[in-house]
């Protein structure tokens, strides 16, 4: 009888996660959301409603608030943490609604030279049949716009799943941060699989193939730093996680607070611009 | 010999969908030189089908006018992304030799109707039309030389949306590209953008839908979500109608629906109308 091996403590410690289990890490339930950010990065917070045309969606909210000693526009996805909220806000997949929302407090932000800081958690944009009437297209693309040309510091945080045109309506900005289990992709894993494999069951090749770790994506380019998460995973400790943007949020405005606003929509055009030019 | 053993080579009847076009939206069909003759479109329910880019640039552009710009900006395999049917390569190197061309999108300076113009035109036939590195660089590029010789920007554009092969910084693509149109439009340039069927996902959510003017051709697909996404999501049936232009300008996204024939002289009229 062959004996059978013993687990060496060595074979059990934690090794770098696939880009699949940081797949599952980034849409953990127990994961820090919006309303977590609120509590632990800001020191107060009042939220403001609606779009001005048809709604408030509750799938991204903003409001302004102090973070460390400075007054902020943040602007989030909101997945919810009950079953009645997650319904509310379609687990954070915005509607048109959402980014004309967003594009608004933005440009009241502007207009008061707060800084805006982003918190991106979202699968995608909401594919539903009021969403593209009200022009879902219209709404991200103008947000992108918008963004882009924002005469105020902008600071955007990845915090779990970046999905696609969903996530990049609300993080263009001068200074891009990923927690260290987040995911922010062109496509869903599950999505990629099921077009060029197939077969959706093939999501962690996708996700592999697809490169959409925050250590990849640093390498490309598309982030400029990641933000350490507690041993485990943000889940295992939602305030330290918090604690930990926090501050990286706080130095990221210290170091936008030197640029004039003109030079700020110059560099981040010159950033931009630098993304996939290979030529 | 016998009757069943005929030795004789069976005379070669040309496969079915070398002769016949069948219209995508109304299933009827005509021999493919009389889809041709019409200029792409459907003669029974005046659908307008695609276009390859050089076709569509010789009907837009005056003629002997259309320069073009940035051809050496190509695709970039910059992840050596492979899947189950491929390499990104070995697909995109296919695709070029088939098409002629080396990116989605074609790109050149012209006159439309004595107007100077910088043109952009999106090849469906070339990777779905997808935004890839090369596409979002060309028209960043585009956007910068029409600032610098004050020309009005064109786009017609025919795509799936953003190119997966080339993973996030093909969605980067929409941000740049959306910057660089945003600036344009600030130096009190017009952007006219052509929506062609099909526009979609990451170019229709980019600078598809940004132009100061958006228009169409009748029955172009015009979405965000593929209606299959949605179906799934909402567990409804949506009207036949759904994403289709007519259904956009219902809803006030597109300016004006224009015929094959009259788009020329309509770009030109409104680059009139604005004193270029």
């Amino acid at each position: 009888m062959a004996t059978k091996k013993k687990q060496t403590p060595a074979a059990k410690t934690v090794k770098t996660p696939s880009a699949m289990d940081r797949v599952k890490l980034a849409r953990d339930a127990k994961r820090p959301h919006i309303g977590d950010f609120i509590n632990y990065v800001l020191d107060d917070f009042e939220e403001l409603h609606g779009d001005r045309l048809v709604n408030d969606d509750r799938g991204l909210v903003g409001g302004f608030g102090t973070l460390a000693g400075r007054h902020v526009l943040v602007l989030g996805h909101n997945k919810g943490e009950t079953v009645e909220e997650n319904m509310a806000s379609n687990f954070g997949m915005a509607n048109p609604d959402g980014y004309r929302k967003a594009m608004r407090l933005a440009k009241l932000a502007e207009k008061f030279h707060c800084p805006v800081v982003t918190f991106v958690d979202t699968p995608g944009a909401y594919p539903g049949r009021e969403a593209e009437e009200r022009g879902q297209a219209e709404a991200i693309a103008k947000s992108l716009e918008v963004f882009a040309l924002l005469k105020t510091p902008v600071v955007v945080v990845i915090t779990g799943e970046g999905g696609s045109g969903g996530a990049l309506a609300i993080a263009v900005g001068d200074k891009v941060l990923m927690m260290e289990n987040a995911v922010y992709s062109v496509i869903s894993p599950e999505g990629c699989a099921g077009i060029l494999w197939r077969d959706g069951a093939k999501a962690p090749e996708a996700a592999e193939a697809l490169k959409i770790t925050a250590p990849d994506l640093k390498r490309l380019g598309a982030i400029d730093e990641i933000i350490p998460e507690p041993a485990g995973g943000a889940q295992k400790n939602k305030k330290a996680a918090c604690l930990a943007v926090k501050k990286a949020v706080a130095a990221a405005l210290d170091e936008l607070d030197a640029i004039p606003c003109d030079a700020l929509v110059e560099k981040r055009y010159a950033k931009l611009r630098s993304l996939g030019n290979f030529y | 010999m016998a009757w069943f053993e005929k030795n004789e080579t069976p005379p070669q009847i040309p496969p079915a969908k070398a002769l016949w076009a069948i219209c995508p939206k109304c299933m009827s069909h005509m021999p493919k030189a009389a889809w041709k003759a019409n200029n792409s479109i459907c003669p029974k329910c005046n659908y307008h089908g695609r276009l390859a880019a050089r076709e569509r640039i010789a009907q837009v552009a005056d003629e002997g006018t259309f320069a073009e710009v940035f051809r050496e900006v190509s695709y970039s395999d910059h992840l050596e992304f492979h899947d189950a049917t491929g390499d990104y390569k070995t697909k995109v190197e296919a695709t070029i030799a088939k098409t002629g061309e080396k990116e989605s999108v074609v790109m050149g300076t012209c006159e439309i109707g004595g107007h100077k113009a910088m043109l952009g035109v999106m090849d469906f036939a070339f990777m779905g039309g997808s935004l890839g590195t090369g596409t979002g660089e060309r028209i960043a590029r585009a956007c910068e030389q029409a600032r610098k010789e004050r020309r009005p920007l064109v786009i017609f554009s025919a795509s799936g949306g953003a190119r997966m092969h080339e993973g996030i910084l093909s969605l980067m693509q929409m941000a740049k590209t959306s910057a660089a149109i945003g600036l344009l439009k600030e130096e009190g340039l017009p952007f006219i953008s052509v929506l062609t069927d099909p526009t979609t996902g990451g170019v229709s959510a980019s600078y598809a839908m940004l132009g100061d003017i958006n228009i169409t051709e009748p029955k172009a697909l015009i979405g965000f979500a593929g209606r299959r996404v949605i179906e799934n999501t909402i567990h409804q049936k949506l009207p036949p109608d759904f994403q289709s232009a007519e259904y956009l300008e219902k809803h006030g996204f597109i300016d004006k629906i224009v015929e094959r024939k009259d788009l020329k002289a309509f770009i030109a009229k409104m680059l009139n109308y604005w004193g270029f």
